[in-house]
């Protein structure tokens, strides 16, 4: 059974269509990615898929459940985590911080656990400092857990990112944009990680991205969408010599400048 | 009174009522869609426009112009200028250090400068109310048993006047095209060229300057004016702002004189009468909120993620 | 540096520069101090003790002054956790202490009821009304979420004057008090000691529930909304706890208040009273417990102490204000250091 699966997935707002009955699923324990010319609608779609957007036809099936009308944090809760194209992270609180609110939905203590303390209540705490201190290391920031999270190079803002969203403990990560930012070698360590992240922690990772490089890399499979449709699917060489996706890209044969 | 006259006083009141709301509602709606701030003391200059005027009438009633209409007319334009400046210095002062700052240090700001304009008011006029004394009469016309009085007539024609300019002046001049833009992106207009600070100075002289009128006017209407009118106008011109649509020109007016209407024809209603009309708004507004929160004209807002 | 619960380490540990300014160093000496815990308790337990003993040394006017400060505190600490933690700007924290009020007093006055019997009631209602007010502001941001909670809190003031069962414009008069165990609850010291046990509980509650999973929750989506529901967090669910958490405190206060003063009017309720509790809030440190703290003292000694001013009290408040949120909006109570920017760049002061 795949793990994702999108059926005719439609979305429309207000006169455009960014999602446009794209169909597509994935397997448990792989490694893909989505491309597509900027405005294509890749963010939308992932949107949609974590429940920030409903799309209005079509159905998500994840882990062969339907998601499409579930609120975020219960997607994420049910194991489907995210991160943003344009960093969101919790700017004034620390870094260690940040990641704990991560196993948020993996703990259950309220206001008599707060209040009261009891066995169950602290055993919590100390898994979640754990889990956290394990994320923090996987991306390898850990010397910098109590520094303020807005304080950090544009670099090291990007792991807390990835680390808040692996201390949710997903299934399938979804990551927009990844490598948005980062310099060469941050690229390669980023190319490593999601390795590591799929080979060590058994979690598959679906990603938006626009650098060709790293796409090659890292992907088995590659998803292309353009104009909210998916035109192509398949192996990193299926799609790379795909005549739709180099016009999409390109242009065609007759508009293109000699 | 017959039904049909009862619904005519409704109209005439309600009417009148939601110009004063849609006045005021046009200088909380412009302001929040230049800044994105709702500034508290913009209720509280509407009563400060209201003591502006009524010193000016009281000083130069003997003069020629005396208290009539015209002595009313020239208070309610000097009033509206100096209220207008009150409104760009304290721009300048309270708003203008923070525009980088977290939305709730700029709220906690505006209701600083609100308590500081209603407790001045408070210590001058020492808390009692100030009876505006006009040369007016009470004459006026008589349709049917519903009687109204020549002032309402003025004011409410007034009250549309204005709006009607202050239309033209945001869709047919250069400083209305400017405040529209500011609305929907400021850094690019600064990019663009555009002198933001002049025109969000120039946005609240505007606002701030249309509120006074309003005071104004509630000055002459009621009769007497009170530190701290400016409160409950404060929740209903923000509800007519919503109602119409925030940082909307023309939804300000509409609301206004929507929320106007509904008032008047809401104390009609035999649960709720004058008592609850105040809580019968205000539900209206958090119906608003609930269903409709952009407003009757506006848009579905999608916010990019 | 402090460890808390679960060993976190509160500020920024990386502090590049030394610290030159002498009365920052001087604090941060003062934060060190306390994080033993052997120094902490023994200063807090002779807090105590002084606070305790005090009712046997002093008037009866210092006396009604403490209450009121006491009163404060928990009335503060209630907003602060709407405020302060979760970061959501009420303005009608009043209509909360009215209803815990009006509940306490209607249920004495018109069915006999023993008071200690109103208090769950009381806080059943704080909680229906956290919801009533949390419920349909869940979808607004701060400027609107302000307005909206001003409006209710008129509207219960409004309510409160309008209907008989509150006895209109005139309130409740002749609330009985009750008795604790035999002993009579009329002086004033038996209030002092009533309030003061409340704050220190709602004192425990808040430095509890601040370093828990749902404090930390309350952060989150006080600093972005969507990021924390997109990490699992219910935010509907978290936003509306703050609320009736809040509520419960401001209602209790409230009961406690209808028993003391023995009458209550809808004029207690007013605008200028939610805004009393907010500046008492913001002037102290919003989110920070022993700054709300310092912010309630401020709040009713400052009027007491310069009985003069009268008039003008809210007017200076207002500049007090003004001045605060443009030059220290992070309130009076002092941080440790070590939280500032650092020696690295950023990308973006990079590219602008």
């Amino acid at each position: 059974m795949a793990l994702l699966d999108i059926k005719d997935l439609t979305l429309r707002f207000g006169g455009i269509v960014p999602v446009n009955k794209v169909s597509f699923y994935i397997e448990e324990g792989s490694i893909e990615s989505l491309i597509g010319p900027n405005g294509a609608g890749k963010t939308s779609l992932f949107n949609c898929l974590t429940g920030f957007y409903k799309a209005q036809e079509g159905d998500i099936l994840f882990q062969g459940q339907s998601v499409m009308k579930l609120k975020p944090h219960k997607i994420t809760e049910l194991g489907m985590a995210r991160t943003f194209q344009n960093l969101r992270l919790f700017k004034n609180l620390t870094v260690m911080e940040n990641i704990m609110s991560g196993m948020h939905c993996r703990t259950s203590a309220g206001l008599a656990g707060a209040v009261f303390r009891p066995p169950a209540q602290k055993a919590e705490e100390k898994k979640i400092k754990e889990v956290a201190i394990e994320c923090l290391d996987f991306v390898g920031i850990l010397d910098k857990k109590d520094r303020i999270a807005k304080n950090l190079p544009y670099g090291d803002q990007r792991r807390v990112e990835w680390a808040r969203a692996l201390a949710t403990q997903p299934k399938l990560l979804l990551l927009d944009e990844p490598a948005a930012g980062l310099n060469y070698d941050e690229k390669m360590q980023l190319v490593e990680l999601i390795r590591r992240i799929r080979d060590e922690l058994k979690i598959t990772v679906f990603l938006i991205e626009h650098d060709m490089g790293l796409v090659m890399k890292v992907s088995e499979r590659i998803f292309v969408i353009d104009y909210g449709m998916k035109i192509a699917e398949g192996t990193v060489q299926e799609v790379q010599n795909n005549p739709r996706v180099i016009e999409a890209y390109l242009g065609k044969e007759e508009d293109k400048v000699v | 009174m017959s039904l049909q006259e009862i619904i005519i006083q409704q109209v005439v009141n309600g009417l009148l009522l939601g110009s004063f709301y849609g006045l005021v509602a046009l200088g909380y709606s412009m302001v929040y869609g230049i800044v994105k701030l709702l500034n508290f003391a913009h209720a509280d200059v509407y009563m400060v426009g209201g003591f502006c005027s009524l010193t000016f009438l009281t000083l130069f009633k003997d003069t020629f112009l005396g208290n009539g209409w015209a002595g009313i007319v020239a208070a309610m334009l000097v009033s509206m200028v100096i209220v207008g400046l009150l409104g760009v210095i304290i721009e300048r002062i309270a708003y203008k250090p923070l525009r980088e700052a977290p939305r709730l240090s700029l709220l906690i700001t505006a209701l600083g400068v609100s308590m500081i304009l209603y407790n001045s008011v408070m210590v001058v006029t020492g808390g009692e109310y100030r009876a505006y004394k006009t040369g007016l009469g009470f004459q006026g016309i008589s349709i049917g048993s519903v009687f109204i009085t020549h002032t309402q007539l003025i004011l409410t024609v007034a009250a549309v006047a204005l709006m009607f300019i202050l239309h033209l002046f945001i869709t047919r001049t250069m400083y209305g095209k400017a405040m529209r833009a500011i609305s929907m992106d400021l850094d690019c207009c600064r990019l663009m060229g555009v002198n933001c600070n002049k025109i969000i100075a120039l946005t609240f002289f505007v606002g701030t300057a249309l509120a006074a009128s309003a005071g104004t006017m509630a000055g002459v209407y009621y009769g007497s004016l009170h530190f701290f009118m400016g409160f409950a106008i404060g929740i209903k011109a923000f509800t007519a702002a919503v109602i119409g649509g925030i940082g909307i020109i023309p939804g300000a007016m509409l609301g206004g004189l929507l929320l106007g209407l509904l008032e008047s024809f809401g104390t009609q209603i035999p649960f709720i009468g004058s008592e609850w009309k105040d809580v019968f708004s205000f539900s209206i507004l958090i119906i608003i909120l609930i269903f409709k929160p952009t407003g009757l004209l506006g848009k579905k807002e999608s916010e990019r993620m | 540096m402090k460890e808390n619960q679960i060993g976190l380490q509160t500020a920024d540990t990386q502090t590049a520069a030394k610290q030159t300014n002498p009365l920052v160093r001087f604090v941060d000496k003062l934060y060190e101090l306390f994080d033993n815990r052997k120094i902490r308790f023994s200063v807090i337990a002779v807090a105590v003790a002084v606070l305790l003993y005090l009712p046997m040394r002093t008037n009866m006017y210092f006396m009604e002054v403490m209450t009121n400060v006491w009163f404060y505190v928990v009335m503060c600490l209630g907003l602060n956790i709407i405020v302060g933690f979760a970061g959501l700007l009420s303005l009608g924290y009043a209509a909360f202490f009215a209803v815990g009020a009006y509940t306490t007093g209607i249920l004495i006055l018109r069915y006999g009821m023993s008071f200690w019997l109103t208090l769950p009631i009381s806080a059943l209602m704080a909680v229906i009304a956290g919801l009533a007010i949390g419920t349909p502001t869940l979808k607004l941001r701060s400027d609107y979420l302000a307005i909206v909670t001003l409006g209710f809190g008129e509207m219960t003031r409004l309510a409160a004057r309008n209907m008989a069962i509150t006895g209109r414009a005139t309130g409740l008069v002749g609330i009985s008090r009750p008795y604790f165990f035999g002993l009579h609850l009329y002086k004033i010291n038996h209030y002092y000691y009533a309030f003061l046990a409340l704050a220190i509980i709602a004192i425990f509650i808040s430095y509890r529930l601040m370093d828990s999973r749902l404090g930390r929750a309350w952060k989150c989506i006080r600093e972005d909304e969507d990021a924390a529901e997109a990490m699992g967090i219910n935010v509907v669910a978290i936003r509306l706890y703050a609320f009736i958490l809040g509520s419960v405190f401001g209602a209790l206060a409230g009961s406690f208040m209808a028993i003391k003063m023995t009458a209550i009017s809808p004029d207690s309720f007013l605008f200028t009273q939610s805004v009393n509790i907010l500046l008492a809030v913001v002037l102290g440190g919003m989110g920070k417990i022993p700054g709300v703290i310092l912010g309630a003292f401020v709040m009713v000694i400052f009027p007491e102490v310069f009985r003069g001013i009268g008039q003008y009290r809210m007017l200076i408040f207002g500049l007090v204000l003004l001045i605060l949120m443009i030059y220290r909006p992070q309130g009076l109570w002092p941080e440790r250091s070590g939280g500032g920017p650092i020696e690295e760049k950023t990308c973006k002061d990079e590219v602008i």
